[in-house]
């Protein structure tokens, strides 16, 4: 029988037992930040790369303090890149703050509006990352074509998205996710676009291998709660999706015995 | 000579090296990343970097993000 105790997630060679992935942004301040992610038990821990704020706030705490990265994976993202050469710069960046760490969340962005991912920037932006020795974990769209191509030139992780950033609309496409998982020979992770609990179990059942999210637990009212909602919803998502689930049928099938009745 | 920190225009002395620009900014034994005109500086030659005149310096560091 599967369970839970042994069966993990690896990425790039490493072993998880969360299939939560989580993200750092949009917390109220640090403590809530905290809070929530250990409460959310990710082991993998997104983060940004920003300009140093110069002289001012000097003795605020770095997120690598409160985060250390010999408790957590940092998995730095190039959000906010909208083509290839800012997101290689970020990523050499990352590389150099966390000590030659060489694994990346790249998402290269084509619009404001939809934050969808420039597919074309970011297949550039992989092959050229790949070369340089780093682990790609990218953000993509729902295209079963293109998430198996970045598959082919090397990412470690495939992360198509569910809905647009921080929209919480939930799976709006299950059938191109299903065929990403079903085609994939690495871990599939939806990023991006969960709202709720439901969402993240859906996505599980679907066979996905984990879930990245940050709005869906840190614009909850209570994102502390959310984030233990969400480690709930990704464990029942992921036994459900081993235990296999029944079929679903038009009618009726009585769950009580017909022989033995009474009357 | 000047250079750029940031994006913000700074007036150096000349021959300006990176460890000395980072302990002026207080940033020494912070976890910082550099890059000039857009090539990172690993932090192992910052006691050996020159700045040269117009020089575009960005300092960065990690925070929350998704």
């Amino acid at each position: 029988m599967s369970n839970l105790t042994n069966d993990t997630l690896t990425i790039a060679g490493k072993t998880y037992s969360s299939r939560l992935l989580v993200g750092t942004g949009k917390y109220k301040d640090m403590q809530e930040t905290r809070q929530a992610i250990e409460t959310s038990g990710a082991e993998i821990i997104t983060i940004a790369v920003r300009r140093t704020n110069m002289g001012q706030n000097a003795d605020e705490p770095n997120i690598l303090d409160i985060l250390p990265p010999d408790r957590y994976t940092i998995l730095p993202n190039t959000a906010g890149c909208y083509d290839a050469k800012t997101a290689v710069r970020t990523c050499k960046l990352a590389r150099e703050l966390l000590d030659g760490h060489n694994l990346v969340k790249l998402e290269v962005l084509g619009d404001e509006k939809t934050l969808f991912p420039d597919v074309i920037q970011t297949l550039s932006a992989a092959e050229e990352l790949i070369k340089d020795g780093f682990d790609i974990m990218v953000y993509t769209n729902d295209d079963p074509i293109i998430a198996r191509e970045l598959e082919q030139m090397g990412c470690v992780a495939v992360m198509p998205l569910a809905a647009p950033i921080g929209s919480g609309l939930g799976i709006r496409n299950k059938l191109n996710i299903m065929t990403i998982v079903e085609n994939a020979k690495v871990p599939i992770i939806v990023d991006a676009g969960v709202g709720t609990a439901s969402d993240a179990a859906v996505a599980m059942e679907l066979g996905c291998d984990g879930v990245l999210m940050n709005t869906a637990i840190a614009a909850a009212q209570q994102p502390v709660l959310m984030a233990s909602a969400m480690r709930k919803a990704i464990e029942a998502g992921r036994e459900a999706f081993l235990a296999g689930r029944m079929p679903a049928k038009r009618f009726a099938s009585a769950s009580s015995p017909i022989d033995g009745l009474f009357f | 000579m000047q250079i750029y920190i940031n994006g913000e225009q700074k007036q150096v002395s000349d021959n300006l090296i990176m460890s000395d620009l980072i302990e002026m900014l207080e940033l020494t034994g912070q976890r910082i990343a550099v890059e000039i005109n857009e090539e990172l500086v690993p932090r192992s030659t910052f006691s050996s970097h020159q700045l040269s005149e117009g020089d575009q310096v960005e300092i960065v560091n990690a925070i929350g993000g998704g």
